[in-house]
């Protein structure tokens, strides 16, 4: 079975969907399992970071630009600057390092 | 662990929510106007585009099952590619399972988790104490149109942006990443060797995939793989206090 493309859109956003909403509906309450509390607090922390490098080093178009924007938002992020400002922070830098390197 | 819910009216939740959106919602838009030009080489139409974003919003998942429907893929393959290259939603919606009051409605559990990205749940998990279910909506009905209308504008305009705008606004993500797990890793020792060993295992393993040229091991269950190694460990060796201490839960 293939070939409709609103099949093919339905089946994807189901999937999406339950991948989604499965484990936040099927788990009510606090989980008191120690270890399973541990884990999760430290998932955000490990997802973000594995997503973060070297991906951004290789979303620039010199990995340069992205090197710097990485090291400009790591130390606005230390002095405790919010979203916005650090993000705006890194795509400047590699605005300005791409247009002195092109 | 959270302990208690905020004071914040689900109004001011709401617009703090859209506030942080506004990073997301652009950096968003530049990674979905590029893979609009993907739909295109797909052969869909902008709407196409635009229900699939607003449905999915996942761009190595949207990104896999159009390149499944270019290649008029079985509907069963599809399905299997969507789940792999979504399953790290799955510990992200575990996670945030914790990070609600126990009381919340099934209906704000529905709806929380279909907002579930990389970016909503990172700023979500960053709330302190509970997460208030108008604050994913606030940057959900920010971020989710941008990607969408990304995505059409990439069907409709192909490579119309200059490649260093789309490179500049393409860290905007990355640059939000930060913000939300620096602050915590200068606050806890373990959280920052967590975070440093996670950048160096990320690099590790992606040039490992590359050289051995391991195509299964894709960005995304690279993602899955070391969260379960390294959360898992830290998780054996550093378990967290029971009661108070860790307010911060993300």
């Amino acid at each position: 079975m293939r070939g409709n493309v609103y099949i093919y859109i339905a089946v994807m956003s189901l999937v999406s969907f339950a991948v989604r909403v499965l484990p936040l509906t099927l788990i009510r309450g606090q989980i008191e399992n120690r270890f399973i509390r541990s884990f999760l607090y430290y998932v955000p922390y490990v997802t973000l970071a594995v997503m973060t490098f070297p991906a951004i080093v290789e979303a620039t178009q010199f990995p340069l630009a992205g090197v710097l924007a990485l090291a400009v938002g790591m130390v606005l992020a230390w002095l405790g600057a919010g979203l916005f400002p650090v993000a705006v922070a890194c795509c400047l830098t590699v605005l300005a390092a791409e247009l002195i390197l092109l | 662990m959270p302990q208690q819910t905020n004071a914040l009216s689900p109004s001011a939740a709401l617009r703090a929510g859209m506030r942080d959106g506004v990073p997301i919602a652009m950096g968003y838009f530049a990674v979905a106007f590029s893979l609009g030009i993907a739909g295109r080489n797909a052969g869909l139409t902008p709407l196409q585009g635009f229900v699939i974003s607003i449905l999915n919003h996942a761009s190595a998942g949207e990104y896999a099952g159009i390149t499944a429907i270019a290649a008029l893929a079985p509907y069963w393959e599809l399905a299997v590619t969507i789940l792999i290259t979504n399953a790290r939603y799955l510990l992200m919606s575990c996670a945030l399972s914790q990070k609600l009051a126990p009381e919340t409605s099934l209906w704000h559990r529905i709806g929380v988790g279909f907002g579930i990205t990389d970016e909503i749940f990172g700023i979500s998990m960053a709330r302190p104490g509970f997460l208030e279910p108008s604050y994913t909506y606030g940057a959900m009905v920010v971020a989710i149109p941008s990607w969408a209308a990304g995505t059409a504008l990439g069907i409709i305009a192909g490579n119309i942006l200059p490649l260093r705008v789309v490179s500049a606004l393409s860290v905007a993500l990355y640059g939000m990443f930060l913000a939300i797990i620096i602050p915590p890793a200068r606050k806890d020792r373990v959280v920052g060797v967590l975070v440093v060993l996670s950048f160096a295992a990320s690099f590790g393993l992606g040039k490992l995939a590359r050289a051995l040229s391991l195509s299964w091991l894709t960005g995304g269950t690279q993602v899955i793989l070391l969260t379960l190694l390294l959360a898992g460990g830290a998780a054996a060796l550093f378990p967290v206090e029971e009661e108070g201490g860790q307010e911060n839960a993300g």
